[in-house]
């Protein structure tokens, strides 16, 4: 059983949703629904399992729906039709007190703009999950203060959010979320309203905190290379249905339809896939090189191409120790240029 | 002989307004007398519970030693801006009140104006907050507050005054009538105006309705909710002369007696007096509401 099960998840905004989504189901379409009802129809029939520690990516243009299937999982928007299950309790039929329950417990979450309290000091917007508990100040200000440090923002406790840059704002976002103590984040375009060198580094340590805390994320974007970087798996949304589920890799290598291909057009292959995409046998006839002199087999493309110009020996590939092959440079010349 | 010709040939134009008049004072008056016959009792004590609390705030007022409100003054003024210069001119207007020989009757006034306030504070927060919470409210108050706003304050002081006698209680029940509707307003467009994200953010981690309430919609719209009590307490000064003329005293008087002796310069004092008190409330709420703002421990 995933940790996160969407069923059958149906959302239409209106005033008749029910009604409207009937229509959808005998095949009007989403621009004729809103021309003719003036309903949008924001999400049809989503089936999502979410596995416990991964991050896992929605990732969609705007309006595809991605910020509403996210709302979902904490319930802030309920469904037309299907359900949520967090660990096999159903989302969507919790009374209010399960359902605030089940956020405290389970469900931090991290909002684009910051959706920080301006009237509140950094220190006291970290800890306001525990404050909504009931935590007596003193010890929600020592666990807050512990994740104020963990991403990096000590020293700023006492300053209000106007007076942070919108790098920090958002690591007081992350701190707020993590200080809540749950298992599951959702993280809807936390890093899209930040400058790119920003957005890097907060990839790079969220990364770099979830290897240590395993946390499952579920992360929101409209930006590909995000989705490639930090996504175990990336789910696609196009108008509100879900065309594509599966690993980065997958959605490169084997793009659903022509979609996700024409989705995935300009982005960087070479960064986003691994050298044992290119993984040749080693030439029988030939030495067996040292392990030290060959690459990692889970490196980035990318950063192996260097030793590639020029070269005219096979460059040998290692899975920890052990020589496991060589790089095919037809097909990564293949990989990198499809139908080119 | 002529015209009678004329009328008798038309009676149709003279027909085409019904009475509606008589039947709509008969039942107001008839329904203000079944109010005083069977729940006068409950009118008089609602009017003593308010009266004590008035008292309350007077004595305070009138019975401590001009010096000693002066130098409240002082104090409120320079907590409220941390500046000098501005805890000197507030009380400066207040000692310019005293001199005027308006000391005693402001004091009066002042009391009229908290208690007042304080009134729409209870009433207009927990009313607009329900506006913003209810388009269904929202459209049943709105037109109501451009009532209270609009009809001639005399039009509810008769039946006020029927019901609580002359004096302090119609006045004050007048003056919130009059103020209160800025209050409302405000605290409602506060409110509605928080960002979606930050209310978001409140209900994601686990907030119940209340603690939404408390700790994130009231306290980012409190910008527009001091706005609100600001207005509040100006438009209440703005009352005091009206609710003189119901028998409630202080500043007003001056004025009101100014009008009947024709006094100009009397008149000319009492209007000084209620600008200069209008301007010290005025920026000490406002130091005030800043402050608020900008205190995080506040």
């Amino acid at each position: 059983m995933a940790l996160i099960e969407l069923r059958g998840l149906s959302t239409v905004f209106g005033p008749r949703p029910q009604a409207a989504l009937e229509r959808v189901r005998a095949g009007m379409g989403k621009a004729e629904l809103l021309a003719d009802t003036g309903h949008v129809l924001a999400l049809l029939d989503i089936d999502l399992d979410i596995e416990a520690g991964e991050i896992f990516v929605i990732m969609g243009l705007s309006g595809s729906g991605k910020s509403t299937l996210v709302r979902h999982i904490n319930r802030l928007i309920d469904p037309t039709e299907g359900t949520v299950r967090v660990e096999g309790q159903d989302v969507t039929a919790l009374p209010i007190p399960g359902l605030i329950a089940l956020r405290r417990r389970r469900l931090a979450m991290v909002f684009q703009r910051f959706g920080l309290h301006a009237h509140r000091r950094v220190i006291d917007n970290v800890a306001y999950a525990l404050e909504i508990q009931g935590i007596d100040r003193a010890r929600r200000h020592a666990e807050a203060r512990r994740w104020i440090e963990r991403v990096g923002l000590s020293g700023v406790e006492n300053q209000l959010p106007s007076q942070l840059s919108g790098g920090m704002q958002q690591r007081v976002g992350l701190a707020r979320a993590l200080c809540a103590g749950t298992d599951i984040i959702l993280m809807d375009e936390a890093f899209s309203a930040l400058d790119p060198l920003i957005r890097s580094q907060l990839q790079a340590e969220l990364l770099e905190l979830q290897a240590t805390l395993g946390k499952t994320v579920v992360f929101i974007t409209h930006d590909l290379d995000e989705a490639l970087r930090i996504g175990n798996r990336i789910a696609v949304l196009r108008d509100g249905a879900l065309v594509h589920v599966g690993t980065p890799e997958d959605i490169l290598l084997r793009p659903a339809d022509a979609y996700v291909a024409e989705f995935v057009r300009d982005v960087n292959r070479a960064r986003a896939l691994k050298v044992h995409n290119a993984l040749a046998p080693w030439p029988a006839e030939l030495p067996v090189p040292e392990a030290a002199a060959a690459v990692d087999a889970d490196a980035a493309i990318e950063t192996v191409l260097p030793r590639l110009v020029g070269r005219r020996a096979p460059l040998a590939v290692r899975r920890g120790d052990e020589v496991v092959g060589r790089i095919c440079t037809d097909t990564l010349r293949a990989l990198l240029e499809p139908e080119r | 002989m002529a015209t009678a010709g004329v009328t008798a040939l038309l009676p149709a134009a003279v027909d085409i307004f019904p009475d509606w008049r008589t039947p709509l004072r008969h039942a107001t008056n008839a329904a203000i007398d079944t109010l005083i016959v069977r729940f006068g009792d409950q009118f008089e004590a609602f009017a003593n519970s308010l009266l004590t609390i008035l008292i309350a705030i007077e004595r305070v007022l009138r019975g401590a030693p001009p010096w000693a409100i002066l130098l409240a003054t002082a104090v409120l003024a320079f907590a409220v801006s941390r500046r000098w210069r501005f805890a000197l001119g507030a009380t400066a207007g207040m000692w310019m009140v005293g001199a005027l020989g308006q000391w005693d009757q402001s004091m009066q006034t002042l009391a009229l104006v908290l208690v007042s306030v304080l009134v729409s504070i209870l009433i207009g927060l927990p009313l607009g907050v329900w506006c913003a919470r209810s388009d269904w409210v929202r459209r049943v108050v709105a037109p109501v507050l451009d009532l209270m706003q609009t009809i001639p304050s005399f039009v509810y002081l008769i039946p006020a005054a029927m019901l609580f006698g002359l004096g302090k209680v119609p006045a004050i029940l007048a003056t919130v009538v009059y103020a209160a509707p800025p209050l409302i307003r405000l605290t409602e467009l506060g409110i509605r105006q928080v960002s979606r994200e930050a209310i978001e953010a409140g209900r994601a981690f686990g907030a119940t309705r209340w603690q939404l309430l408390t700790s994130v919609q009231i306290p980012l719209s409190l910008p527009s909710i001091m706005q609100g009590i600001n207005q509040t307490t100006m438009m209440a000064l703005a009352m005091v002369v009206i609710a003189s003329m119901i028998g409630a005293r202080g500043v007003g008087e001056t004025v009101l007696l100014g009008l009947q002796r024709n006094d100009a310069g009397e008149g000319l004092v009492g209007g000084l007096v209620i600008v200069v008190l209008a301007i010290v409330l005025d920026r000490i709420l406002q130091a005030g509401g800043r402050r608020l703002q900008t205190d995080p421990d506040a």
